[in-house]
């Protein structure tokens, strides 16, 4: 039985080894933030943060997060990072549909993390793994500048 | 007070011809009265509330509920929406709270579809009426109740910001004149307000979805948790058409987690206590499947029966003059033939669907773009009336036209019928992109004529296509002729030639379901007539802008964002070497478009979109914040289907699984869009799907104009690279 410190919350789970993170905190849990896009880390709608850094979730077993810090978008804006991306994303109106929104902000809040003044460059190369269907591409680049410009 | 529809609109409303037709004829509006049933009716709410119509209740605590007749899968509906119902209450828009609303079409039918639904870029164009008068017979009622508490003439007070004001500056707020409103009658006629005095409808508004999807409290229909809930994935038969043989689940039933597995028809599920133990399960199992007719259907079967179709004459869709005598006399000749492929919508939600039967009732959590058939089908499948089927529908993860079919409810209802309690039914994406209804596979044929001094005298396009409303909306299907299938083709073609015409033949693919996909038929005929025009263009060595101009003479607002859209892409200045610039204009959905695209290609015949300039003139703007980010969206949906989406058939089995090889665009390929709105006060059009119209050919346009190259196939992919 794995336990998990999810969102800063130790839990105890009955769940075997290699159940993914991403159905752990969806149908165990009850995170549904985080979202099932494709299964096999192409779309990165289930990332969340293993001690601050992005992860797929769908494709990562539970046995591998053990003992580590799990920070998903329900809780991603209590980090100064998440906060400001999340800001930025109401300020902009990134968001249509929203699916895949949860798993974009993890990844800029990681970009943001590890790279507090990113070009356009570098945030294309970091979020290229999120897919929008929507396509808000455009203001996500806009999002994660205003973001990182703000104090 | 009701509008008799005037000329203009009925002009802008034409294009939907079909759904006119399929709401007459299903006995429901028509146009000639802009009134759709719902208004006037009431839902079934407390008493102590106000609710005037479907549409909005205010409780004596001051809430007040808009309810959504349409549903929100990006597009920005509930805020649009929320704001013609709200401008005309005068409420703030913090102010209201939603719902969505339930299964009816009675309350709730689309004014321009006759039933419940939401597509077609209909929702504004549709219910910019109805709900502004929504909102102002509630006003209407909460004024008289007021004045009459006062004591005063209702026409000295006003309503401002969710109070009534009197003459002498008394305030009440909305709540504390419920109760004596809703003793008032429902006024039937009500005086709108003059656009002019409009403080909402057409000024920014932020998005009411939009702070639960940024902190991961949206609840999408795939986020459903009932109490005592299971889990349960699906194989459906790899062959459309074929069966479930026989199954042997020893080795999944022997997995932890899994509780059950459920036969149907044509699938076969496993259910478990989460996803998880469902997938391993569904892996696990040993099926034999009955693949049917269609086993040996190829993409390339399905292509040489509609080349051979097109051959054809069709049934005419639009005849100006005599093409076919004015044909042989032509000094040039242009033919050619263009094909699009079939499309999955591979919209970032999974299809899903949580159930729960009992005996007599059946509960459905979903997000869904026709939420009555979605409990029609339940109904059918269940055996119960209508009314025990109760549908909650929820925040869409995009529609794209997928979530108006109800294939995937059908069978989650079929297989939770079999589940003792609420199961939870998730397509894998693999699942989800081989059990699509496919945007259909279309094959064109054109030719044009010149006269002697190259004046385009003679212009006939044949489309060979399978009828989407022949199968969703049979009633709309007149004559043989798919008014989807041309639409962008004929009437709304809008070029002035003198022989024009267009017919259409019907060629019905064997062993896969078609369906509507973002941008619907103008989606494929702006790409071939944009990109034939411009093949015209060139062949008369005419520049692309000015040759459209030349034949747009009738069309002022076609030509205003042709104009708009060259001037701010400053077309026919110098660009570097390998870039170029290409054109489109549409006219579709009520809504009038042009797009200019800066394309490089390079020497491998890599395609790269820099800029995107879109010009909109949509009528009556609503919330033009939307209108941007809708058109942003649309291209770049468009971009990625044109460059490199499409779905081919092997052994009668769709030959892409997921991302990897159904490939969409991505951020790093995403180009700078600029988009710029015309400001009118004309009927409004929509603008859910425009913008995903017209990109393609622009995109096209400008290979042909660095390369010289006419893509005269979609997906581009490597056509381009050197042999």
């Amino acid at each position: 039985m794995p336990t998990l410190t999810i969102n800063g919350q130790e839990q105890e789970l009955d769940v075997p080894d290699d159940m993914p993170l991403l159905w752990v905190l969806r149908d165990v849990v009850g995170l549904t933030g985080t979202k099932f896009g494709c299964g096999v880390a192409l779309c990165g709608a289930c990332t969340v943060h293993l001690d601050g850094r992005p992860i797929r979730s769908c494709i990562t077993p539970v046995s591998n997060v053990v003992g580590k810090k799990i920070t998903t978008i329900e809780a991603i804006g209590e980090t100064e990072s998440g906060a400001k991306i999340q800001h930025a994303w109401l300020n902009i109106e990134v968001v249509q549909c929203g699916y895949c929104q949860s798993g974009q902000i993890m990844s800029a809040a990681a970009l943001l993390e590890s790279n507090p003044n990113p070009t356009d460059v570098e945030i294309d190369a970091a979020m290229s793994g999120n897919i929008c269907r929507c396509g808000t591409y455009m203001r996500i680049r806009a999002a994660i500048k205003q973001a990182s410009q703000s104090a | 007070m009701l509008k008799q529809i005037d000329d203009e609109e009925r002009k802008a409303l034409s294009r939907r011809t079909f759904l006119v037709t399929s709401a007459a004829a299903g006995g429901g509006l028509l146009l000639g009265v802009y009134l759709p049933r719902s208004i006037g009716a009431k839902a079934q709410v407390a008493d102590e509330a106000l609710s005037p119509n479907a549409f909005v209740r205010i409780r004596p605590d001051d809430t007040i509920t808009l309810i959504m007749p349409q549903v929100e899968m990006g597009q920005g509906t509930y805020t649009s929406m929320s704001m013609l119902i709200a401008e005309e209450l005068e409420v703030d828009l913090a102010k209201v709270s939603l719902e969505a609303a339930p299964a009816s079409d009675k309350l709730y039918a689309n004014p321009l579809l006759g039933f419940q639904v939401t597509g077609g870029s209909t929702s504004v164009p549709g219910f910019w009426e109805p709900l502004r008068r929504a909102g102002a017979t509630a006003r209407i009622m909460l004024i008289q109740a007021a004045a009459t508490q006062w004591n005063v003439d209702p026409a000295s007070c006003k309503a401002e910001k969710g109070e009534v004001i009197s003459p002498t500056g008394e305030r009440l707020n909305y709540g504390a004149l419920v109760d004596a409103a809703a003793k008032l009658p429902v006024p039937d006629k009500v005086a709108l307000k003059d656009p002019k005095d409009f403080t909402l409808i057409g000024t920014p508004a932020k998005r009411l979805d939009t702070p639960e999807k940024v902190n991961g409290k949206a609840r999408f229909g795939i986020d459903a948790m009932i109490p005592g809930m299971k889990f349960a994935t699906v194989a459906a038969c790899p062959v459309f058409g074929g069966k479930l043989k026989s199954v042997d689940d020893s080795k999944a039933m022997a997995i932890k987690g899994v509780r059950q597995v459920v036969k149907i028809d044509n699938a076969v599920a496993v259910v478990g206590d989460h996803m998880w133990a469902a997938m391993q399960g569904l892996s696990a199992l040993d099926i034999e499947w009955d693949d049917g007719p269609n086993a040996n259907v190829t993409t390339e079967s399905i292509v040489e029966q509609m080349a051979r179709a097109s051959q054809n004459e069709g049934v005419v869709a639009r005849s100006d003059g005599d093409f076919a005598k004015a044909i042989p006399g032509a000094a040039k000749r242009i033919d050619a033939v263009y094909e699009m492929p079939f499309l999955a919508h591979a919209a970032m939600e999974p299809m899903n669907c949580t159930v729960h039967v009992t005996k007599d009732s059946c509960e459905i959590w979903v997000g869904i773009q026709v939420v009555s058939r979605a409990q029609a089908t339940a109904a059918q499948v269940t055996g119960l009336p209508p009314e025990k089927i109760q549908v909650h529908n929820h925040l869409l993860g995009g529609g794209f036209g997928r979530r108006l079919d109800v294939d995937g409810v059908t069978q989650a209802v079929a297989i939770a019928k079999q589940v003792d309690g609420p199961v939870k039914i998730v397509w894998s994406r693999e699942e989800d992109i081989q059990h699509d209804v496919y945007r259909p596979y279309y094959y064109d044929r054109f030719t044009a004529g010149f006269d002697e001094q190259d004046r385009l005298v003679a212009y006939h396009h044949r489309v060979t296509a399978s009828s989407i409303l022949a199968r969703w909306a049979p009633p709309a299907f007149v004559n043989g002729l798919d008014e989807d299938a041309v639409n962008g083709a004929a009437k709304e073609m809008p070029y002035d030639i003198p022989n024009i015409l267009v017919d259409y033949v019907r060629d019905e693919p064997p062993g896969l379901t078609t369906g509507w996909w973002r941008g619907v038929g103008p989606t494929h005929n702006i790409f071939v007539v944009e990109s034939f025009i411009d093949e015209l263009a060139a062949a008369t060595k005419k520049d692309p802008v000015e040759f459209r101009r030349s034949l747009l003479g009738k069309q002022p607002r076609v030509l205003g964002v042709l104009n708009l859209a060259a001037e701010k892409a400053a077309w026919g200045t110098s660009l570097p070497e390998g870039v170029g610039r290409g054109v489109s204009v549409q006219f579709a959905m009520g809504t009038y478009l042009s797009q200019v695209a800066e394309v490089e290609v390079s020497k491998e015949g890599e395609v790269k979109v820099r800029r995107v300039v879109c010009a909109v003139d949509c009528g009556q703007i609503v919330n033009p914040d939307t209108i941007v980010a809708q058109m942003e969206g649309g291209i770049i949906f468009g971009l990625g289907a044109a460059l490199w989406s499409e779905v081919t058939l092997e052994g009668g089995r769709v030959k892409q699984h997921n991302f990897n090889d159904y490939r969409v665009l991505r951020i790093n390929e995403a180009p700078q869009i600029e988009v710029h709105l015309v400001k009118n006060t004309e009927a409004p059009g929509g603008i859910g799907e425009p913008g995903t119209i017209g990109i393609a050919p622009a995109m096209a346009n400008a290979i042909f104009a660095v390369t010289g190259k006419r893509i005269r196939k979609l997906p581009i992919k490597d056509q381009l690279r050197p042999a």
